[in-house]
């Protein structure tokens, strides 16, 4: 029952899946390291994330998700990086972290007010 | 903030249909729900691919055969997705399998059932994933948003599955008498398993009520069992086999198929460990994770020796 109560969260997770800190001892830790995925779908797009896997090394990893995320060729290029290497922010401070853009409103286009003759600029 | 209140707050998020992510705050029985749903239903995908991988070296055809391992990887993928989205809640891969093979962990009681004959593969197809595919498509919209973004995926290619099924089966329903009675016959054993895949009843299930709530599930086993029925009750015809219920029938007032009663002590029976094939399955899973030990342990050999070589150059 302990193990659904702990509170390993999203960021939390490649450390304890990549071998080298467990994050606790219960049990112990032989999965590979942790990656994420990122697939560039066609020419000209973004890599976008699309997933994680395991893998020993990072030419595993690519093969891996070459198998998995493009067997119906999803995907033209492919990024690996270990988990661990990741930052995210913090949900819990999205309010003040995100806070600065909310009274900004003239940022948009649709702030200004143009005459119709110049209104398609 | 008192935890009384992140409940609340997470209860509104839910209410307005917004997702929940892996760092946000989520109830201890959010996460345990997830945690077990995510991976029993991993481990079904994994064990599913079991009594089909059976049947590679004796498809008919080199059509048929290629059909089945692209089937059969496939469900491996939709493992892999699963456990991925389970171990973002922070239950490790390894503790997953282990809890498999110990037999701590579910996984969907049809992959207990043997396939007998090669008509199975299409009654697979398309009964057991079609079954599937009702759950899943509901899971798209499911609140966890890695679990839902799994599900999108899996979607998208479980309809080739189901498909192929039946498309396998058309063929045999227009082939020679014994091909027919092959059908018939496979379409005989696999419809009450199927039936059960749904779960207990509405009544009965312990499960549904907090799932509803917090979105996990947004429909009821009964109504996604009706919804299959209907649907299966009008394919069938044009395979022009039966479905073995001689209580299924047309119901113009509450304008769905009734249908007859499912055997539930079957049912507890196979979920409990004792249907046909809940050891050899296990067995399999085991024999197969330990006779790869030898792969997983040199290639993270491999990766070490090559780490350690770049930090001495």
């Amino acid at each position: 029952m302990k193990q659904f109560i702990k509170k390993l969260y999203y960021g939390d997770i490649p450390d304890a899946g990549s071998g080298t800190t467990p994050s606790n001892d219960q049990q112990p830790r032989t999965d590979w390291p942790l990656w994420e995925v990122f697939i560039r779908s066609k020419q000209g797009l973004d890599h976008k994330h699309v997933g994680s896997l395991h893998a020993s090394d990072a030419q595993m990893a690519i093969e891996n998700a070459r198998d998995v995320y493009t067997r119906r060729q999803e995907g033209v290029s492919i990024w690996v990086v270990e988990s661990k290497h990741l930052t995210a922010s913090n949900p819990a401070e999205a309010g003040e972290l995100f806070e600065p853009a909310a009274d900004k409103v003239y940022r948009h286009p649709t702030f200004y007010n143009l005459p119709d003759q110049v209104n398609y600029m | 903030m008192s935890s009384h209140n992140l409940e609340e707050q997470f209860q509104q998020k839910i209410d307005q249909d917004i997702k929940i992510e892996p760092k946000d705050w989520m109830p201890d029985a959010y996460r345990k729900t997830n945690t077990r749903q995510i991976s029993q239903h991993a481990h079904s995908e994994v064990v599913g691919m079991l009594p089909e991988g059976n049947w590679i070296s004796r498809a008919p055809s080199l059509k048929r055969k290629a059909i089945l391992i692209a089937k059969i990887q496939d469900e491996g993928g939709h493992g892999l997705y699963l456990y991925a989205a389970a171990e973002t809640l922070g239950q490790s891969r390894e503790q997953m399998i282990n809890d498999l093979h110990s037999g701590k962990a579910k996984y969907s009681s049809i992959f207990n059932y043997p396939a007998l004959t090669w008509a199975d593969m299409g009654a697979i197809g398309w009964l057991v994933d079609g079954a599937a595919i009702m759950n899943q498509v509901m899971l798209t919209r499911t609140s966890y948003g890695p679990y839902a973004r799994a599900m999108v995926r899996i979607c998208k290619e479980e309809s080739f599955h189901q498909r192929q099924g039946f498309e396998s089966l058309l063929v045999l329903s227009k082939g020679s008498e014994e091909q027919r009675a092959l059908c018939q016959d496979a379409i005989n054993r696999w419809w009450w398993p199927a039936l059960m895949m749904f779960g207990p009843r509405d009544q009965e299930s312990t499960n549904s009520d907090m799932s509803l709530k917090w979105r996990i599930k947004r429909k009821t086993n009964d109504e996604l069992r009706q919804q299959f029925v209907d649907m299966i009750a009008e394919q069938i015809k044009v395979l022009g086999m039966t479905l073995p219920d001689p209580a299924l029938q047309w119901n113009a007032t509450r304008n769905h198929y009734d249908f007859g009663e499912i055997n539930w002590d079957e049912f507890w029976q196979v979920v409990k460990g004792n249907g046909p094939c809940n050891k050899e399955r296990l067995e399999a899973r085991k024999k197969a994770w330990e006779k790869g030990a030898w792969v997983r342990e040199a290639a993270q050999a491999y990766a070490n020796k090559k780490n350690t070589g770049t930090k001495a150059a």
